[in-house]
């Protein structure tokens, strides 16, 4: 989920910088994310109590500041802009459910340092947390799980959430991919149940679950690791979906992760190679001329 | 990067240690668990300094739990809707001083069963004769759980029977017939209940009984009016059944008083127990909810203060399935065990076991949950559990049954599950929109747990080795000294699979004492009596218990193991009238009656 901070960021680029008092208040301001999975984290946890525990969630952040700290002094040679870092963080304090507290430290950790270690092209290709809840639960699964269940039952919180979410995603013009992503989820959950008999209403279920909100508006909209042609966006989100799906009809409980996971590097590694190709076919043409 | 390619390495290196730590840590966990291997007795004795032995069969006990068929628009989930029932309470029901079992059949028309203990090592069904078996009767509901307390003070203990469907009281009439008396204490007409205990709250002298609701009491499950039945939440479902708090008044007379009395919870109990957990005197109520946080109502003497979130037990939302008390650390202070569900690669919510804060007082009563740290976390789909000293070493162990449902062994409905617990109330609440079972297993034919307590905060598995082998779906626990032997007994009753009865030998350098309480200001069971004994530099508390565990009833009598050379310093009886009792001629090996002092 990092990286959606440095979208806000980079989206002021094009525009007149607001300042002082408006700045902090304008929608280019990189620390809207981080309120925003703030503000879910605080009224979830004191209106349902959706934690494990405050330390758990704490040390997560912590865990997750301090390696993104460290790494980008070291490896960078500057002090980092830990909006993204803090979204990862506080993304495993609430997706990753354990009783055991290493978890979370190890989660928190490894989602950092894969920035910085599964590099192509000087860019990292995995989304942070989607990389350290994959690896955990796929090798840890005896100690843990991922967030599941409601957060309470009440609607109107999850329609802010939605509309918030949309809202911001819209502004940071990364709402085709929250689109296409839901409107393939829902197509795809009816094939599934066509497939396997299953009610539909409980194909359509996990979609309605605060996992996936977390999902849609923070983790597939990453820019870092999302293509950057709106249509192909739209493509390989759709493709998601599909490998979600195929996952879901062999029963894999966390099907959207390791969709996720396979998928988004691999679209990556298709754009850097038809850049590369692109970038030939252009020195050739160049030289040819 | 700005760093070369040996600080890139460095990393690398770094950051693989940390993505494959969870396998080093899974390797350094699973050799500090107990093996697998399967001992026979002698070396389990010399071991364990104990072992089991399933005599069931043996002992004349051939009783098949049988699970409810409820209405037929829950055909396609019916094996985990239809998932409860099988319980079991240790009653001296004749006062011949041996301890006999009452068991729960859940289909209509099945019986349940009155085991009379022979005093030669088997076990009579006297449950047709005495008026007690044929409970039900289509139209009433079905047994779900039944607990013994003597509410008229006769000296015989009476049976509450609680159902989906119409609960039932039956006076004891001297061991020799039992009298349905439902209609003179007004019972609620249908309560979806599978938790009930016997306490007296109030301290007057008279039993009164908490019934929690599961599923609404508006809902007849053979009868579905719609099927919106459903949790509303997989933790946070507040669309239970109520709650009920019979006031004992005298007289054969009770009066329904929970509202009054501050209890109105709609979340789903499961499992009920009280203890004085602050040492006012007062018997708390610690209610175990599924689909949400548990309950803790701390009680003053008149009124109850719901205080789970305060004290930390009532925070993170689980699947409480099981209330037992125990004080594992011998330092004369309760913990609480609360079981939940942990399935591999899919739910890990682990089990509770909820330990006082040093330093807290009465006034502040903290938990924290060191299931963890001290090794009772994860147990599967885990249901009933009781504290008790299995090898009279002087330390409660903690046996713990578990798993919901088998079926087919090669497919499970867990995905399904996952699938349509999380999603939003709408969807949740319905039955019809849970996909169908299809003869799939949910946590099925799991190895079961029991947990042997070194003293020092740790709990090391030995359920393998020392005979507890079973895989049946486990439900109730209790735990009873038998066949006077001076041994804890443990008893399981299985969804729709066989009661169970593990003899239990401990080897005889281990000591033993038990106390058989009489209230006579107290209520006569002496439910709620606290025992403390003090021996060889430190003390272990124990208390009369109405119901614990899930769905289950220990014995009345009060074991302690003492270990190999007891110096009993002093015993003390704490009455629920507020009498202090202290014993200081006690016999060791022995049954030592206790009358409370007029």
């Amino acid at each position: 989920m990092s990286g959606q901070a440095v979208t806000m960021n980079g989206a002021t680029s094009g525009g007149t910088a607001p300042v002082g008092v408006g700045k902090f208040f304008s929608l280019e301001n990189k620390w809207i994310a981080p309120i925003f999975i703030t503000t879910i984290l605080v009224v979830g946890n004191l209106s349902f109590g959706m934690l494990e525990s405050y330390r758990k969630t704490g040390i997560a952040i912590v865990a997750s500041l301090v390696t993104e700290l460290i790494l980008s002094k070291i490896y960078m040679g500057k002090w980092p802009i830990l909006a993204s870092a803090y979204i990862s963080g506080i993304s495993v304090g609430i997706l990753v459910r354990s009783p055991a507290v290493w978890p979370y430290l190890v989660c928190a950790v490894v989602s950092i340092m894969s920035k910085y270690v599964l590099r192509v092209n000087n860019r990292h290709i995995w989304n942070p947390s989607n990389f350290g809840i994959s690896v955990l639960v796929f090798l840890a699964p005896e100690t843990v799980a991922t967030l599941s269940i409601q957060w309470g039952n009440y609607l109107l919180p999850m329609i802010v959430i939605w509309v918030l979410g949309s809202v911001i995603i819209a502004r940071v013009r990364r709402f085709n991919i929250t689109g296409t992503y839901v409107m393939c989820f829902i197509l795809f959950a009816f094939v599934r149940s066509w497939i396997t008999g299953s009610p539909w209403q409980s194909e359509v279920a996990p979609l309605t679950g605060p996992m996936y909100q977390l999902f849609i508006f923070f983790m597939i909209t990453d820019p870092k690791t999302t293509v950057k042609s709106k249509k192909w966006q739209c493509i390989v989100v759709a493709i998601v979906a599909l490998a979600e799906m195929i996952l879901r009809l062999d029963q894999v409980v966390y099907a959207p992760f390791y969709a996720l996971f396979l998928v988004g590097p691999a679209a990556l590694l298709v754009e850097y190679w038809f850049e590369l190709r692109l970038r030939k076919s252009v020195l050739v043409a160049r030289a040819t001329a | 990067m700005k760093r070369g390619p040996i600080a890139r390495i460095v990393l690398a290196i770094i950051f693989f240690g940390f993505v494959f730590s969870p396998l080093i840590i899974k390797r350094v966990e699973s050799r500090r668990a107990e093996s697998r291997v399967r001992l026979d007795a002698a070396s389990a004795l010399a071991r364990h300094g104990f072992y089991l032995r399933e005599v069931a069969h043996a002992a004349g006990v051939d009783f098949v739990h049988q699970a409810p068929v409820l209405d037929a628009r829950l055909n396609h989930i019916m094996p985990q809707v239809a998932s409860m029932g099988a319980s079991v309470s240790i009653v001296d029901f004749d006062r011949d001083g041996w301890a006999d079992i009452y068991v729960t059949s859940s289909k209509e028309g099945a019986k349940n069963a009155l085991y009379r203990n022979q005093h030669d090592g088997t076990f009579k069904d006297v449950a047709g004769e005495l008026g007690i078996a044929d409970v039900n009767q289509a139209g009433t509901g079905v047994s779900m759980g039944a607990v013994w307390g003597d509410y008229d003070n006769d000296g015989y203990e009476d049976l509450l029977l609680i159902k989906w469907g119409k609960p039932e009281l039956f006076h004891n009439d001297a061991g020799k017939g039992f009298t349905r008396v439902t209609e003179q204490v007004g019972l609620p007409a249908w309560v979806n209940a599978n938790t009930a205990i016997w306490f007296d709250y109030d301290g007057d002298g008279l039993l009164d009984f908490f019934i929690g609701g599961y599923y609404n009491e508006n809902v007849d499950l053979w009868h579905l009016a719609s099927t919106k039945m459903m949790p509303d939440s997989f933790e946070y479902a507040k669309n239970g059944g109520r709650k009920y708090l019979f006031h004992n008044l005298g007289g054969g007379r009770f009066e329904e008083v929970s509202e009054k009395a501050g209890i109105s919870s709609r979340r789903w109990a499961l499992a009920a127990a009280a203890a004085d957990l602050r040492g006012t005197g007062h018997q708390d109520l610690f209610v175990s909810n599924d689909y949400g946080v548990s309950e803790l109502y701390l009680n003053d003497g008149k009124k109850f203060h719901e205080a789970g979130e305060a004290t930390g037990v009532g925070f993170a939302p689980k699947s409480g399935m099981n209330t037992s008390f125990g004080d594992i650390l011998n330092q004369g202070k309760y913990a609480v065990y609360v079981s939940n569900i942990s399935e591999e690669g899919v739910l890990i919510q682990g089990n509770n076991l909820w330990v006082p804060k040093d330093g807290t007082n009465s006034g502040e009563l903290k938990f924290e949950n060191l299931a963890r740290e001290f090794g009772v976390e994860i147990g599967g789909w885990s249901f009933g559990a009781q504290f008790g000293d299995l090898n009279n070493d002087g330390t409660l162990d903690l046996y713990l049954t578990n798993g919901y449902v088998s079926l087919d062994r090669n497919k499970s409905y867990w995905y399904d599950f996952s699938k349509i617990a999380g999603g939003h109330a709408l969807i949740i609440e319905d039955a019809k929109n849970w996909p169908a079972m299809e003869g799939r297993s949910l946590s099925g034919y799991q190895a079961k747990h029991l947990w042997l307590n070194d003293g020092s905060g740790k709990f090391i598995d030995v359920a393998q080795s020392a005979g507890a082998t079973d895989t049946y779906d486990g439900r109730a626990v209790a735990m009873a000294d038998l066949w006077n032997t001076g041994a804890l007994d443990v008893v399981v009753a299985n969804e729709r699979g066989p009661l169970l009865i593990y003899k239990n030998t401990v080897t005889p350098e281990n000591t033993w004492i038990e106390f058989a309480l009489e209230g006579t200001s107290s209520n006569r069971s002496a439910i709620g009596a606290q025992v403390t004994l003090y021996w060889n530099g430190q003390e272990q508390v124990q208390s009369v218990s109405g119901g614990s565990g899930f769905a289950a009833q220990n014995q009345r009598r009060i074991h302690f193991g003492l270990g190999k050379t007891p110096q009993i310093e002093k015993v003390v009886v704490r009455w629920p009238s507020g009498k202090t009792q202290t014993l200081t001629s006690v016999k060791i090996g022995e049954i030592n009656a206790v009358k409370e002092p007029s």
